[in-house]
């Protein structure tokens, strides 16, 4: 059996027939995990520096060279490597004094901070599919993102306590800004205006307190509140479109979770993308105490803002790039000023930040020709072995050359 | 889908009964359900009805690609997502510690798989609308996020 690395689900039941140059055939692979493992036979990186062919050494030294001699680095990415690789870039980070960031601020930090500190309740998949009668997808689309999302965890499968499953015992609810792939299989959907989830907490919070909601249509508002009350085990799957739309407000998402709480189980799962996103946050914030954007400047870690990619995209002078691809991620501003520095990719594929790098270090990819572990987007640790061979090395040896180097 | 009444609009309509049918309708159902060819209506390839035969012939192309259930795959629209394969209450009673749990199919006795990214179908005779016994289920055109199944 191999493991795929295409989202946050790390689907663990692929099984792989090979034949030569390709795969010959792979069962359970979802649409998305099967263009992903289709990568590994697609457009290689190789060894670059300043745009000529090295080889894998040279472009080691030169990232080390680039690394040593910077006064601010900024290492970034992180989402689309082992936690192995992760762990030994955070010793990097603090070892050059760098800035160390993913792109959480941008997306689903604010969420993952509360999750992984405690903040909202949270539990794993395998709850959700044995115990849940309720899912909420909000402002998340996993048919799109996280294709088995339903089937394996959240409404299709049998639970041990859930033997008649989606036909008699689960509610699956959607509340999106547009009718999503999703929301064709909700058993209920709500439509918010982009901007309007604060609006719909509201509506949520009155109704479980008896009153009548401000917001929508009262009656549906009001048959919901009757569904969340009588809740034996609810799950809540937030996804980037509520974080953006609350924003600084995500203390109303703390509420409502509060007072559901007090009636019925309602746990959090946050649907990030990448598939160990969750990794990055978890070693972090167990390293250094906060989830993402820290600074190994001074003599303890720093966090905030300023220790953004943002700022630090204009503050830094030089960059290291790792299981992501900022220059088509992330905004324009910010993508812009990263490429103007010197920056060193490391990736198995080649990509708009890769072609714009001043070193590229071409790595094995994780889950089909390298081994590690990752966590699943609920926090379960999920380990892989190679499935194909390479001579390339993984993430994780890379930067450990670096960091012997530097 | 195309339905009966679209093919009985584009049939002659002269109830000559050649096809064995005692009217028009009745071939149009058969068709719908392939039990009969269009070459079982000798009416409609008399020249003056030729439009509608080349329309007829188009309307009833995608029946062709379907199982013996009647079951039509898009392969470009699906998402590989399983949902399928896991509702299918024949996947379900096959393989309870694979598919049930929303794993991937441990028998090989199941009807839906995913493979390359993609929905197949196998053993069709195990389908519940299979034969003429067979029942309206639709398990797995109710769970598709894409409508990447469905049945003529
Ligand atoms: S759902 Fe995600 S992890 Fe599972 S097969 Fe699809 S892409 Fe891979
Ligand atoms: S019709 Fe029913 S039995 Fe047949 S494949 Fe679909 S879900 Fe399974
Ligand atoms: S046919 Fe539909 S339900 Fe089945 S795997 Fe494809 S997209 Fe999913």
């Amino acid at each position: 059996m191999a493991v795929c690395t295409g989202c946050s689900l790390l689907c663990d039941d692929i099984e792989v027939a090979l034949k030569a140059g390709g795969f010959d055939k792979v069962k359970n692979l979802c649409r998305k995990g099967h263009s992903h493992f289709q990568t590994v036979w697609g457009e290689r990186t190789g060894p670059v520096v300043d745009g000529q062919e090295v080889s894998q050494d040279q472009a080691i030294e030169r990232a080390a060279e680039i690394l040593k001699d910077a006064k601010r680095p900024l290492l970034l990415g992180w989402a689309n490597t082992s936690l192995e690789a992760q762990s030994v870039g955070i010793d990097l980070a603090r070892k050059l004094g760098a800035t160390i960031d993913d792109a959480s601020p941008f997306c689903q930090g604010l969420l993952m901070e509360r999750v992984l500190t405690g903040k909202l309740p949270t539990c794993t998949l395998d709850d959700v599919r044995n115990f849940a009668d309720v899912s909420l997808y909000w402002g998340s689309d996993p048919s799109n993102s996280h294709p088995r999302h339903l089937s394996r965890f959240a409404y299709y499968p049998r639970g041990s306590k859930r033997q008649k499953s989606y036909e008699e015992e689960r509610t699956m609810i959607v509340v999106d800004v547009r009718r999503s792939s999703t929301v064709e299989l909700a058993d209920m959907f709500f439509q918010v205006l982009p901007g309007g989830d604060a609006d719909f907490i509201a509506a949520v919070t009155s109704v479980l307190d008896g009153k009548i909601p401000k917001f929508g249509d009262k009656k549906r508002m009001i048959e919901l509140g009757k569904l969340l009350k009588k809740t034996e085990f609810g799950a809540v799957f937030p996804g980037p479109g509520l974080v953006q739309s609350l924003g600084g407000k995500m203390d109303l998402l703390d509420g409502l979770l509060e007072r559901l709480n007090q009636l019925v189980p309602f746990k959090v799962i946050p649907v990030v993308g990448h598939y160990n996103a969750r990794g990055f946050n978890q070693l972090l914030l167990d390293q250094t105490g906060f989830v993402n954007q820290v600074s190994f400047a001074g003599d303890k870690p720093a966090h905030g803002p300023e220790c953004s990619v943002v700022e630090a995209a204009r503050s830094c002078d030089a960059c290291l790039v790792i299981g992501s691809d900022p220059l088509s991620s992330l905004p324009f501003g910010t993508a812009g000023a990263l490429s103007k520095l010197p920056t060193i990719a490391i990736d198995p594929c080649r990509t708009l930040t890769t072609d714009a790098a001043s070193v590229v270090i071409p790595s094995a990819m994780y889950g089909l020709e390298a081994g590690g572990s990752a966590l699943r987007m609920d926090g379960v640790k999920v380990g892989f072995e190679p499935i194909l061979e390479t001579d390339l090395p993984p993430d994780e040896e890379i930067l450990r050359r670096l960091l012997e180097a530097v | 889908m195309v339905s009966a009444m679209e093919i009985y609009k584009l049939l002659p309509n002269s109830a000559c009964k050649e096809c064995g049918f005692s009217s028009c309708m009745a071939l149009a159902v058969a068709l719908l359900n392939r039990e009969k060819k269009l070459e079982d209506c000798p009416a409609l390839f008399d020249p003056k009805y030729a439009d509608k035969l080349k329309k007829l012939q188009e309307l009833l192309e995608p029946l062709q690609k379907a199982s013996e259930t009647g079951l039509i795959i898009h392969e470009e629209k699906c998402f590989g997502c399983g949902n399928c394969v896991v509702a299918c209450p024949v996947n379900v009673a096959a393989d309870p510690t694979g598919c049930a749990v929303g794993q991937g199919p441990k028998s090989d006795r199941v009807i839906l798989v995913v493979e390359d990214g993609v929905v197949k179908c196998l053993n069709v005779k195990e389908c519940r609308r299979f034969g003429p016994q067979g029942t309206q289920c639709n398990a797995c055109t109710a769970t598709c996020p894409s409508k990447a199944i469905e049945f003529v």
